[in-house]
């Protein structure tokens, strides 16, 4: 293969540099894929977009004759749908504009970066927590219950122990941290004891926390006192974590989260048990040879996953909902599988990822208000993005991509 | 004698562990007897509880007081589980168990309608229609996994039968048409599944995630942009008739339930035969198991692996996409976003809680389907153990029942592995 591959090369260096930059990107390179998933993943959309609008639909009714008509009008829909996307989600020029002549405040101008920074923080976090497990060889599917528990934790701690300011934000956060740790011990501690698949375990448990929160919301002592719906009371400004106010909705969440990136980063390369996970996850006779204990990798594992799963679920809490209810944690924990597959499992691309997510559901919120499309349609964009992403080899047949090496996804195959 | 220095190779028999599978199903049961005898016991108000035959609260009716039934009940799980700790009655290990859950479950009943009155056939008849889409999901499983792929996709299926049995139903104005077009729907998604983890190798579970969010959605974009504004021409789709056969429809209970339902109902009950007897009797059953446990060995002996996996998940898209099609053209009358609420994962968990096998997915799905109808009783009645409490057992009970504590379930071996001809 290597020998080859020199072989191959030799002549490569002849070449005026622009070929071999150009056949370089063209081949099926891990940057190329996702840039290309992305592509067929919009053009989807759009055709989506134009498939579901009946006004459309009819000027394609008559396309024969008058071509021109049906493809404007869905090229007037397309953009101004993909337009007011990017508008969501990175900022309006015209607001900028307004801010630069002095017509506008830098909060207007800044409040879409700063709502895609806000929708991307707790992905970090459930991002990172599938990320890790699938270095160690697990496929954490629990992220979403563990997400929760760290809502709870977090939320009752925010609400009922009146700390005095910074520490009582402390205290909640690692409560939240400590809930997902447990949630996401379970199974590892299962896995680790009797075998049972973490897959399955983790779906269970999902929905396990899930009833468990809708209960908990309406007990007495959690309820919002004189509210009849399932809402919790709100959690003590003191354990709120610090935003800008007004139409700046970020949070020093996304701050942490980045942290928590670096501190992962680290983790995962340069400690030993990263080192450890690493080399289960990689081949566990292999590391049970070697004097791993996979048992304790995989419990300890999955603690740690259900701790940033958990932290996920309380910048949530803290940072935006400021009380629990029933659907709080909203689909934190299932968009952080995809953003864990879109990062290819690691920590800096998790993140990259988590703000793409990020950017597309800001985007999507405003793309839903102003041309009346609705938000599911980010929902079907991000499925898509990951079903080519995890399927190099498709990408590769539909533009005919050089056969380069695949980088495929390395998770364990799962029984279920 | 010669042959007397060589000694018969005696039958060495491994020496069973004591903790069997019966015995700690027998601990477990006399723990629960306890329970039952002493808590709800206690707790059962001194008032007859009914179970009337019929709808309402008239007629024949099965009486007995509360707290007796109770302590009865709870008494009667305790020496099940004696007997099955004992090792007493060992041919009927099995029954023993069934008893003793079913005794514990009449005593908790006795407790909480003690001064009520429960409906048989109501309870019966929601059990069922609660339950159907669980043994449609949980059989397509069954036809993938036991070939050996993964479906965590059930969810999705059902959310795309659901939405085409409505859409289609709707445009055509009719049932058929909606029936039809919901197995299509499953087929859809069913048929990404089995590209992308056959012939891409994608994995399984992750193809089966993405896939369930994919069809979330797709189908609630759709909802939005076609059904929400427009709902008299996209979202009325004709309800499947119910079919009274004449005779068999006046068995008291049963009756009523099984022989004045739909077809969706008898088409469930008769596919759990056959693909139980399809399994187990036929070469493609033969073929199906081979493949899921050994496909080298299946390939070896020419066995087109790969062909019978497509065609076993895109039958269970079929399957499954008819118990999405329960959604909208039987339970309600229109498709909502996100309806199916986690049904698919519960279907899943029958799945693995029935072993993989048609009849144990069927027997789990009626006991998850009466667990939530119990869930809906009991709120219904303000009982005061909390419904989230009952809505929560299937995923404990598959936890419990993968984690091997009563009992451990196996998956096919190669479920989950893709097969690459080397």
């Amino acid at each position: 293969m290597t020998a080859e591959a020199t072989k191959q090369k030799a002549p490569v260096e002849k070449e005026p540099f622009l070929n071999v930059f150009l056949r370089n990107l063209w081949s099926s390179n891990g940057v190329t894929v996702t840039v290309l998933s992305i592509v067929l993943a919009v053009v989807i959309g759009a055709v989506l977009i134009v498939v579901s609008d009946s006004a459309v639909l009819a000027k394609f009714g008559y396309f024969t004759a008058r071509p021109g008509d049906a493809l404007e009008a869905s090229w007037t829909l397309i953009s101004s749908a993909y337009s007011d996307l990017l508008k969501g989600a990175l900022g309006d020029p015209d607001a900028f504009r307004a801010w630069f002549s002095g017509g506008g405040t830098w909060q207007d101008a800044l409040a879409p970066i700063s709502e895609t920074l806000t929708y991307a923080a707790p992905l970090v976090f459930t991002g990172l927590s599938v990320s890790l497990a699938f270095r160690g060889g697990l496929f954490n599917i629990g992220a979403q219950g563990q997400a929760v528990l760290g809502c709870i934790a977090a939320g009752v701690a925010g609400f009922t122990l009146g700390l005095p300011i910074v520490l009582n934000l402390i205290v909640a956060l690692v409560a939240g941290a400590l809930g997902g740790a447990l949630w996401g011990f379970l199974p590892g501690l299962l896995k680790a004891r009797t075998g049972a698949h973490e897959v399955i375990t983790t779906i269970m448990l999902n929905y396990t926390a899930g009833l468990f929160l809708a209960w908990l919301v309406i007990q007495k002592g959690v309820q919002q006192p004189g509210r009849t719906d399932a809402i919790s009371k709100v959690v003590a400004e003191s354990a709120q974590l610090p935003s800008f106010g007004g139409v700046l909705r970020v949070h020093l969440g996304i701050v942490l989260a980045v942290l928590v990136t670096a501190g992962v980063a680290w983790l995962l390369n340069r400690s030993a048990f990263g080192f450890e996970l690493r080399a289960v996850g990689a081949n566990p006779h292999a590391a049970r040879t070697a004097g791993i204990s996979v048992a304790k990798t995989y419990a300890l594992l999955m603690a740690v996953a259900g701790g940033l799963a958990g932290l996920g679920g309380a910048t949530q809490v803290l940072g935006t909902a400021y009380a629990l209810t029933p659907s709080v944690a909203g689909n934190i924990g299932f968009d952080g599988l995809l953003v864990a597959l879109l990062g290819r499992n690691r920590p800096w691309g998790t993140l990259l990822a988590a703000l793409l997510f990020g950017a597309l559901r800001a985007g999507g919120n405003r793309m839903q208000s102003f041309t009346g499309i609705s938000l599911e349609l980010v929902t079907v964009l991000q499925a898509l993005i990951v079903i080519f992403i995890a399927a190099p080899a498709l990408v590769k047949a539909i533009f005919q991509l050089r056969a380069a090496r695949v980088a495929g996804l390395g998770a364990v195959p799962a029984k279920g | 004698m010669s042959t007397a220095t060589v000694e018969a190779p005696a039958e060495v028999a491994a020496p069973e562990p004591f903790w069997t599978r019966q015995r700690r199903f027998g601990v477990a049961l006399i723990l629960l007897g306890v329970l039952a005898a002493v808590l709800f016991g206690s707790l059962a108000p001194d008032k007859d509880a009914r179970f009337t035959l019929t709808e309402d609260a008239q007629g024949a009716a099965l009486s007995i007081n509360g707290q007796f039934g109770a302590v009865l009940f709870g008494v009667l799980t305790l020496v099940a589980g004696g007997l099955l700790l004992a090792g007493l009655l060992k041919r009927w290990s099995n029954a023993l168990l069934v008893a003793g859950i079913v005794t514990f479950v009449l005593s908790f009943l006795c407790w909480q309608v003690a001064g009520q009155f429960m409906s048989l056939q109501d309870t019966l008849g929601g059990t069922l229609d609660l339950a159907l889409p669980l043994i449609l999901g949980a059989l397509a499983g069954v036809l993938g996994e036991r070939s050996g792929v993964v479906n965590v996709a059930i969810e999705g299926q059902f959310l795309m039968g659901a939405f085409a049995g409505a859409l289609i139903g709707t445009l055509a104005g009719s049932v058929w048409a909606g029936l039809i077009s919901a197995a299509i729907g499953g087929v859809i998604i069913a048929a990404i599944l089995a590209v992308l983890s056959i012939r891409y190798l994608v994995d399984q579970t992750v193809v089966g995630i993405v896939l369930n969010l994919f069809a979330l959605g797709i189908t609630g974009f759709l909802y939005e942009r076609l059904m929400q504004p427009d709902a008299q021409h996209y979202n009325t789709p004709p309800q499947m008739p119910a079919w009274r056969i004449p005779g068999l429809a006046d068995i008291p209970v049963l009756g009523p339930v099984v022989f004045d339902a739909t077809l969706l109902l008898w088409i469930a009950l008769i596919l759990v035969v056959v693909i139980h007897f399809a399994l187990n009797r036929t070469r493609w059953g033969l073929r199906t198991r081979a493949v899921g446990e050994h496909p080298t060995a299946a390939d070896t002996v020419g066995i087109r692996v790969r062909g019978l996996r497509y065609l076993n998940v895109l039958l269970g898209g079929v399957v499954a996409g008819l118990g999405g099609a329960y959604f909208t053209l039987v339970a309600t009358g229109s498709f909502t976003k996100n309806m199916t609420a986690g049904a698919g994962f519960i279907a899943l968990a029958a799945l693995i809680f029935g072993r993989y096998t048609p009849i144990g997915a069927f027997g789990a799905a009626l006991f998850f389907g009466f667990a939530q109808k119990l869930a809906f009783y009991l709120s219904a009645i303000n009982s005061p153990v909390p419904n989230q409490f009952l809505s929560m057992l299937p995923y404990l009970a598959t936890i419990i029942a993968v984690a091997g504590l009563v009992g451990r379930v196996r998956a096919p071996a190669a479920d989950g592995l893709p097969y690459v001809k080397s």
